[in-house]
């Protein structure tokens, strides 16, 4: 059975299937991992272990991307 | 070209102008002006994607990374706390340590706050980064900046997005005589000519976006600038000839037909 749970996602509240992967996550989102950039609790995450963290209720998690800049 | 290579940090570039991603009508047209720049080297910026709309085409679908090398900058940071986060999320999302290192400390002018500038610079270069840090057009900052293990210089010509041209071109070119990194002039310029101009004071190399971007033909002048930075590269090392308060005549005075 899926519980719910709240996390802050790039700056606000987010419900999220508990426990999820990094990986499992982004792929929840749509979101393609070989672009992006991911900080979990101020940590940065490598793009190999996203496989194995794992967010929690509470934690903050920011996922970024190139956009266009000078 | 070989023997006149753009190098930083043992990385060999074709061109002498970088160019921004930010700011073109669409993504199709800044992939033609990057096209038409002949530029290898274009600066990007690290922000949060957007969770409640995926809809959005990336940037990158649209930049040839076998082609042009991506410089994540630290944009819109006002500490170097802030720019040092933003730079390590950089490096994960391009897999790569160069950084365009931003420090702003006044947003009207958006000039940068040196002393997080330099403190963000020596911290970056302990972790491995190769620093590119945008500056204040000051010799003397850019030594400190050198000083802490920054790659290159890059002062600014004039404020960014301004297109006012090279402000203090005495500056500029003491910074070259001073510097032994690359000195890129990165912002304020606004034609073709300022380019020429900031490579003519011995710029190694010139960083633009608005000027290209903002341009009414984005393609057209990204070529204007292309040409524009390899005249004045040329034109720095033919040596050019001094002023003179007077004419010299090109043609002999001796000969003239009736004297």
């Amino acid at each position: 059975m899926t519980s719910f749970m709240t996390i802050t996602l790039n700056g606000d509240p987010y419900d999220v299937p508990a426990p999820v992967t990094v990986t499992a996550l982004l792929e929840s989102l749509d979101i393609d991992a070989r672009r992006v950039a991911v900080e979990h609790n101020l940590v940065i995450i490598k793009r190999a272990a996203f496989d194995q963290i794992v967010v929690r209720e509470g934690d903050t998690v920011e996922i970024v991307n190139f956009v266009g800049g000078g | 070209m070989n023997s006149d290579s753009f190098v930083i940090a043992g990385k060999t570039f074709q061109s002498r102008l970088i160019i921004g991603t930010g700011k073109y009508p669409s993504n199709a047209v800044m992939a033609k002006a990057h096209e038409a720049s002949g530029a290898d080297m274009v600066t990007v910026a690290v922000r949060r994607v957007n969770i409640s709309d995926r809809s959005k085409e990336s940037l990158l679908d649209y930049i040839d990374t076998s082609k042009m090398f991506l410089l994540p900058n630290t944009a819109g940071c006002y500490t170097a706390d802030e720019a040092v986060r933003t730079a390590r999320l950089g490096r994960e999302a391009g897999l790569s340590n160069w950084v365009k290192l931003e420090v702003i400390g006044d947003e009207k002018t958006l000039f940068p706050d040196n002393e997080q500038l330099i403190d963000a610079t020596k911290v970056l270069v302990k972790e491995g980064f190769v620093v590119l840090p945008y500056t204040t057009d000051d010799p003397v900052v850019c030594r400190k900046l050198e000083d802490a293990g920054a790659a290159a210089v890059m002062p600014l010509g004039a404020p960014i997005g301004s297109g006012l041209g090279i402000q203090n071109p005495n500056n500029i070119r003491i910074i070259r005589e001073f510097s032994r990194v690359p000195v890129i002039v990165d912002a304020g310029v606004g034609t073709a000519s300022d380019a020429t101009f900031a490579m003519e004071l011995g710029a190694d190399a010139v960083l633009m976006n608005t000027a290209i971007a903002g341009a009414q033909d984005p393609v057209a002048m990204a070529e204007a600038m292309k040409l524009a930075v390899r005249s004045g590269r040329l034109a720095y090392l033919a040596g050019r000839i001094p002023k003179k308060m007077y004419a010299t005549a090109s043609s002999p005075i001796e000969g003239l037909v009736g004297r």
